[in-house]
């Protein structure tokens, strides 16, 4: 196994219109987790549908250790290339059985008898479906198509497995349980995972390696904690976390953490200064006796605490916690302790 | 490594290729030469001596009248049965609805055979219940009257289908939000829905007009005793008369029955393409209008059409074939099965036939299916530009009359072919292909919506398993289309045992096919062996029909044509 590059990949269709996929340069290690995030149309799912050879890119090449996959001029076909996919309609044949599915790609490699018995039990054992395995694709629930899907992608042991949104069909308790699988699969197989999803929680949750697309361009690849701790630009910001983003006078600050106190002189000495976007989660707004005049325009009773969103005196939206009950209407003042400069 | 330059397409490389081929050999070639030939003999003068016959022109307006007043009747019948029976709270649905179809299923020359049964002076039911008129008085059927009523009976269906799928795109809210305005169920009929069909109408007697202008078997029974020719009978005769300017004025005739066709197509297709408004809103469920104290009435009507348009025919069908000779009354001491012994153990023309239809049908249905598969596939999945343009070019031999491919293929095949130096015209094979052609839209089309129905990713992921073309094809697409494949080989097949106008045009001795037999029979004034033949042909109809019915809930939506 190896490195999976991208290299400078672009993907522009017949039909015109902005390239699907503009510019994008990408390393994913050996055994790496990527998630590729982003709103939907951002050209995660075309990078991904090149990477498994459905899609030949117009620029660019795609590398797996020293082996040209795809660029311009070629491509590997799909049936070459020893990689595994889980689909958003995960694709299941109707007229095989669960055993059967599972089987399939080593019956395409010739391995037959005790041998592919073998392996298709170990790969329904790894996703707890050895009882299923006589059973129809139609009559099971969706989980348990998700994880037929997933024990097809584990049978061969593929270079670099894909999986395009493959929680978005699933309520939201079976996506945690099949994150929770996910994540045993990648420890289990050590292949090279790479995931399309617009969710960030998702994202952050599975991935060892995020990257963050928008109108077919890569704004940012990081981990996890880098891309929620320092994102870049807005798009990224907006879309990592749930904070909100406001105008401050901080374009001529010198660092981008920003604590209180640098806000709070940002604000009071240069009031013509220029203006720059800042990111602020609603953990780092605090509810004090003191700090700028805000107004609770909603409130949401989430259990353990209330999620307000206020207007500051210049019409800006924030977002806070609080643990006491607000009312809407009430005027509060905030101290913000921390904050991001974009 | 294997490399490709396929661009990311599922497909390789050679498919393109064979698709161009087939569409070439089975469309573009046969046409073209006709087309070709058609323009050539315009230039040398055959053309004037045709267009100078006073007998060509009375054949164009004779096709002309029939197939107008043949398109009204349709209107008329397919029309109120759609409204009725889509709108209206009627009793019985699916039974009517079937039961309307049958007659654009049973052969022209079968139809015409049973209304002829049911009427005029030697009708075997008649003399049996003793309403026959006098011996000598005509058969009123023998008569552009006559034609039209069957072209009428007979293509109704068309109007009725193309209705009644506009019908049920009709916006219920659409109809609701007119009920609300205040509007009583005749003014939202009349407001509402039928300007909305007003396309449904109009396409449905266009093709019904195609139809008719293309029909050989109706009036080759009903005209030609008569002396009344259409110009699919003239080219008939024509060919029966042969002489050394036949192929230049078949083909300038065929040209003209083309150019017909090709007025009434475009009109459907104009019409239809204004269909898109129709989608916006609920669709798919269809107000119902409640008739009331009327709805027996309209039921009445409905099952009473039915028994003139299909029971009483029918029967007649089965009393002539019952019938010891022609003119000798039927009673139950009469009535015998000797036709039936006759056609199926003793004529070795019959025999013939049905061995030579069986073949050709079921090499056509198996055939073809292997090269639309290949063909669908390709239409369905590939980007390129050129599929739609290929996918019109396979519509088109279906969408012209028989009759017309039928010549064009003669005079492809009247030479030997190059190369190999063999002449296959006169054999089985010139009819083998023919049928390619002609049917290879009708086997194509169900395949087609299967393919769309097809989820991409299943095939997607068979390639990321490994699995080659080849490979992905035998174990996932095929499995997945089968139901369609099965129901594209049954309809193929119902239609092309009970082909009469190609065949009729390229038979001779030992190639004639069931619909030729017929054909043959009555023409030899063998009426109760035509009969028997037909009984046959329409009992063969009836249960290749109720296996797609009972096929259909498993089949993607459009694949048998009689329901939608």
């Amino acid at each position: 196994m190896a490195k999976l590059i991208l290299n400078r990949l672009s993907k522009a269709f017949e039909t015109g219109g902005r390239p699907a996929v503009n510019d994008v340069s990408l390393e994913v290690r050996d055994g790496g987790f990527l998630a590729l995030l982003g709103p939907s149309g951002c050209g995660k799912t075309t990078v991904l549908r090149m990477i498994a050879g459905f899609e030949q890119p117009t620029d660019g090449a795609i590398l797996l250790g020293d082996r040209v996959l795809a660029d311009a001029g070629e491509m590997v076909a799909p049936e070459h290339r020893n990689m595994a996919m889980v689909f958003q309609s995960y694709a299941l044949w109707p007229h095989m059985s669960v055993a059967d599915n599972v089987g399939y790609p080593l019956k395409v490699r010739g391995i037959s008898g005790n041998k592919k018995k073998a392996k298709v039990r170990e790969a329904l054992n790894a996703v707890r479906l050895e009882a299923y395995a006589d059973r129809r694709p139609a009559d099971l629930s969706g989980g348990q198509r998700q994880r037929v899907a997933l024990a097809r992608c584990l049978v061969t042991e593929p270079d670099v497995v894909l999986l395009d949104e493959p929680l978005a069909n699933l309520d939201r308790h079976l996506r945690q349980e099949m994150e929770e699988t996910f994540r045993e699969f990648h420890a289990r197989s050590g292949a090279t995972m790479i995931y399309v999803t617009h969710d960030q929680a998702e994202a952050m949750a599975l991935a060892t390696d995020v990257a963050v697309m928008s109108e077919g361009k890569l704004l940012q690849v990081a981990s996890p904690q880098e891309i929620y701790a320092r994102p870049e630009g807005r798009l990224v910001g907006g879309l990592v976390g749930q904070g909100a983003i406001l105008k401050w006078p901080a374009a001529s600050a010198k660092n981008r953490l920003l604590d209180w106190e640098n806000l709070q002189q940002l604000l009071s000495s240069s009031d013509s200064a220029e203006c720059a976007d800042i990111l602020v989660r609603p953990q780092d707004v605090e509810i004090s006796g003191e700090g700028m005049p805000a107004t609770v325009t909603s409130v949401l009773f989430e259990g353990e605490r209330y999620a307000l969103k206020l207007t500051l005196g210049d019409e800006q939206i924030l977002r806070a916690f609080s643990r006491q009950p607000v009312q809407v209407g009430d005027k509060v003042s905030i101290i913000l302790r921390s904050a991001w400069r974009l | 490594m294997f490399r490709s330059q396929n661009r990311g397409n599922s497909q390789p490389r050679w498919l393109f290729s064979f698709v161009v081929m087939v569409i070439f050999f089975l469309s573009v070639l046969p046409l073209g030469r006709l087309a070709m030939t058609g323009i050539s003999s315009a230039f040398d003068g055959g053309a004037r001596e045709l267009l100078s016959d006073p007998a060509v022109w009375q054949a164009v307006y004779d096709t002309l009248t029939t197939s107008f007043l043949g398109m009204i009747a349709a209107v008329i019948l397919g029309g109120g049965f759609a409204l009725l029976l889509t709108l209206f709270d009627v009793r019985g649905k699916t039974a009517l609805g079937f039961l309307f179809m049958l007659p654009t299923m049973i052969p022209p020359q079968v139809t015409a055979l049973a209304w002829i049964g049911m009427t005029g002076p030697s009708s075997a039911l008649l003399k049996a219940i003793g309403m026959a008129p006098a011996l000598g008085s005509p058969q009123p059927l023998y008569s552009i009257g006559g034609i039209a009523l069957l072209y009428g009976v007979q293509n109704a269906p068309l109007v009725f289908l193309s209705l009644r799928a506009g019908l049920l795109a009709l916006p219920r809210d659409g109809v609701e939000a007119a009920r609300l305005s205040g509007a009583s169920s005749w003014q939202v009929l009349k407001d509402v829905i039928l300007p909305l069909s007003l396309p449904g109408f109009v396409a449905g007697a266009a093709i019904a007009f195609v139809s008719c202008v293309g029909n050989f078997g109706i009036p080759a029974i009903l005209g030609i005793p008569a002396s009344i020719y259409t110009l699919p009978t003239l080219i008939y005769s024509k060919f029966a008369a042969f002489g050394p300017g036949t192929f230049g004025d078949v083909s300038l005739l065929s040209g003209l029955i083309a150019i017909l066709s090709v007025i009434g197509l475009t009109v459907e297709e104009r019409v239809l393409r204004g269909r898109d408004y129709r989608v916006i809103g609920l669709s798919g469920q269809v107000a119902m209008f409640r008739l009331g104290n009327w709805r027996l009435l309209g039921e009445l009507v409905l099952w009473l059409l039915i028994f003139i348009m299909l029971v009483m025919p029918l029967t007649a069908l089965i009393a002539s074939s019952l019938a010891p000779a022609y003119g000798v009354p039927l009673t139950p001491a009469t009535a015998t099965l000797d036709a039936y012994r006759e056609v199926l153990f003793k004529q070795a023309i019959t025999r013939t036939a049905f061995v030579n239809s069986v073949f050709l049908s079921l090499a056509t249905a198996v055939g073809l299916l292997v090269v639309t598969v290949l063909t669908g596939y390709y239409l369905v999945r590939s980007k390129s530009r050129l599929a739609p343009v290929l996918s019109a070019l396979a519509e088109i031999p279906y969408a012209l009359p028989g009759i017309v491919l039928a010549v064009a293929l003669i005079l492809v095949f009247a030479a030997p072919i190059p190369i190999i130096g063999i002449s296959i015209y006169g054999t089985i094979w010139i009819i083998l292909i023919a049928y390619f052609s002609s049917f290879f839209a009708v086997s194509l089309k169900p395949v087609v919506s299967a393919f769309r129905q097809l989820d991409p990713s299943l095939e997607e992921a068979a390639r990321l398993s490994g699995a080659g073309f080849g490979r992905r094809l035998i174990d996932i697409v095929v499995p997945l289309v089968a139901p369609a494949a099965g129901a594209s080989v049954i309809l193929v097949f119902l239609i092309a045992c009970n082909e009469l106008t190609v065949s009729a045009i390229l038979w001779s001795a030992g190639t004639q096919t069931l619909g030729v037999a017929i054909y043959n029979l009555d023409d030899s004034g063998s009426f109760n062996l035509a009969a028997a033949l037909s009984v046959l042909v329409v009992i063969m109809v009836i249960a290749m029909m109720l296996v797609l019915e009972l096929m259909a809930k498993k089949l993607p939506k459009g694949v048998v044509p009689w329901r939608s």
